[in-house]
């Protein structure tokens, strides 16, 4: 168990390790001189000198390799540096605006299990029923809709229904207040972009914990149970769950580990300063520095959350456990 | 007490008691419709959806490009079955063009990503050690890497256009299928049969195309119809983001951007429609994909 362990963890570092070299590489090979854009924006002609001064600054004038191995020791030293495109610390950037896309991802997660457990669990217990059929569409249309235009549409009905009652249309406020300072303003602007990434979230869960528990419910022990007389409440808290609940944790695991990046299209819709939307930035005015940052950290949360459900799957499994 | 006899899988599993397996490609379409009314479903909306694509030249109404500025953001009518666009072009013609496009892009990046994740699975599950250690630890990578930078900078150093979009859409599909791939490959590589292949000398392009590849077809094609909703959605995306392909070609995605939000409660169809189209393919491939797990995996099916 401690070598799996051991192993698995070590495996973390030549992953997080690739993952800042493709980054590395990729931006350099987008074509586009960052320095160009920065000093000719004003419409204003600028000397050869500045533009070479500029580079210097930044750094970007430096052999690959230079800058390769220093952005590695950046890394291990937890130095992010300075985002090329605003001058401010990387850090800050980032920290400003990951707040919101983590609640929402958090909220979309709790929305999604909290549904897709129970409905998954009753759906597999009455399969081929109507109950089953009607889950069993909703997990497939979850799976078909586009989360951009589910967003789109959600924004519509709302505005609709708040008018058809209230006469008033409302839509969700626009600037972020955390949510200890004021929750219901704070829900009201997460809540949306939540449920529809919730949705799709909610949908693959569903279909896991239905095939985990039709997978369990044919097992030997759960027959003898029957048999013993114990009634399927108990049957199903004390012996099916645990066992059926095993691969909906991986799975709610990688799920959550693809959501942080899959924010753009959503934060675009609800018009939420995210992550997301600075990845988009970024990109496009070439600031390596900030790129590799958010890269390195949606990496890192989707390695990380592969690991704790690795390692979870592994304690919780006496088969492995006790190996 | 009857013997009992072990449930039938693949193609045996279509056929009806007391009568033979279904054979010809005919005999088995016929027996899985009437088995999976489901996956017949499913079939009937990606065939009404692919069809229209295939036949949009002769079936569309108007010219999907072309701008109509008496007629801008109308509602569905006689004259436009599902309104008008902010320019004036007709929506009902921009869907059935937009469907060949999504079939196209969505199709060729999932027969490419499934393929090409098809050979490193099988390649990196069959030679074992220090390639299957390196191979799936660059595939993590790949596949832990934000889709959207992916894309952005594929877009940026490419520039847009639909091949380009396939690309970008297949990079992150070939890690999935391979580590789907590679596990159904780890159970063959032991078993007695391949092992006596070896001992008789047989090549290891030989081993792999008559023992492994057949034995991994199951979950492989249930992978590869998955895919083709996922190519579509995420085209989707990444044309309302505006890396996917530029106006004028007619696309899902790119008519759910800028005017779709902007006229949404003037003009509500315009952003309606398009989504509708996008969720109703999805939808049915989805659905498709289900019953082919169903029959091709037997633990699924209630005893």
């Amino acid at each position: 168990m401690y070598r799996y362990i051991i192993n698995r963890v070590l495996l973390v570092f030549p992953t997080l390790l690739g993952a800042a070299t493709l980054v590395f590489v990729l931006m350099r090979l987008i074509p586009g001189d960052i320095c160009l854009v920065r000093l000719g924006s004003g419409g204003e002609s600028f000397t050869t000198a500045a533009l070479a001064s500029c580079h210097a600054e930044i750094g970007i004038d430096r052999p690959w390799i230079v800058q390769y191995l220093s952005y590695i020791w950046g890394l291990a030293r937890f130095d992010f540096g300075i985002s090329m495109w605003s001058g401010k610390p990387v850090v800050t950037e980032i920290a400003t605006r990951f707040p919101i896309s983590l609640e929402v991802a958090v909220m979309a997660t709790v929305i999604a299990v909290a549904i897709a457990i129970p409905l998954g669990t009753i759906s597999a217990l009455k399969q081929n029923s109507w109950i089953d059929l009607l889950v069993r569409t909703f997990s497939i249309a979850g799976l078909a809709t586009p989360a951009f235009w589910l967003g789109i549409v959600s924004i519509l009905l709302v505005l609709d229904i708040t008018q058809a009652i209230s006469g008033v249309p409302w839509m969700p406020p626009i600037d972020y207040v955390p949510l200890w300072r004021d929750p219901i303003r704070n829900l009201s602007i997460v809540m949306l972009p939540a449920i529809t990434i919730g949705y799709r979230y909610c949908a693959v869960s569903m279909r896991m914990t239905r095939s985990a528990m039709l997978e369990v419910l044919r097992e030997d022990y759960i027959r003898t149970a029957r048999a013993k007389g114990l009634i399927n409440r108990l049957i199903i808290n004390r012996h099916a769950l645990k066992n059926a609940l095993l691969p909906v944790v991986t799975v709610i695991g990688i799920e959550f580990a693809f959501l942080i990046g899959g924010l753009v299209v959503t934060e675009q819709v609800f018009n939420l300063n995210g992550i997301g939307r600075l990845m988009v930035l970024s990109v496009q005015n070439q600031d390596y520095t900030l790129t590799q940052a958010l890269v390195m950290l949606v990496v890192t949360i989707a390695v990380v959350s592969t690991l704790v459900v690795d390692l979870l799957y592994a304690w919780l499994d006496p088969r492995i456990r006790l190996a | 007490m009857a013997v009992l006899e072990p449930t039938p899988t693949g193609l045996a599993a279509l056929a009806d008691e007391g009568s033979l397996a279904p054979r010809g490609v005919f005999g088995v379409s016929l027996a899985f419709l009437r088995r999976q009314p489901v996956g017949a479903l499913g079939i009937f909306l990606v065939l009404l959806f692919g069809l229209a694509g295939v036949f949009a030249n002769w079936i569309a109404p108007y010219n999907p490009t072309a701008n109509d500025f008496a007629a801008m953001t109308e509602a569905p009518s006689w004259a436009h079955w599902l309104g008008t666009d902010q320019l004036g072009r007709d929506l009902l013609s921009r869907i059935l063009f937009g469907a060949r496009t999504a079939f196209v892009v969505g199709m060729t990046s999932a027969f490419v990503g499934g393929v090409s994740g098809l050979v490193l699975g099988v390649g990196s599950a069959y030679f074992g050690g220090y390639v299957d250690l390196w191979l799936q630890r660059l595939l993590d990578i790949v596949m832990s890497f934000p889709l959207i930078i992916m894309a952005l900078a594929v877009v940026s150093i490419f520039g847009t256009g639909v091949q380009n979009v396939i690309i970008a859409i297949t990079i992150p599909l070939i890690p999935r299928c391979s580590r789907v791939v590679r596990s159904s490959a780890l159970a063959i590589r032991e078993v007695p049969y391949v092992d006596a292949a070896r001992a008789l000398g047989y090549g290891h392009m030989r081993i792999i195309l008559r023992h492994m590849v057949p034995n991994v077809m199951g979950p492989f094609l249930v992978i590869i119809t998955a895919f083709v909703g996922q190519a579509i959605l995420t085209e989707a995306a990444l044309s309302y983001l505006g890396l996917g392909v530029q106006e004028p070609v007619p696309a899902w995605g790119l008519m759910l951007q800028g005017g779709a939000e902007e006229y949404a409660t003037t003009a509500p169809w315009i952003a309606i429609f398009p989504g509708l189209a996008i969720m109703l393919t999805v939808f049915g491939i989805n659905l498709f994909g289900d019953s082919l797990r169903d029959v091709l995996d037997p633990k699924l099916r209630d005893r």
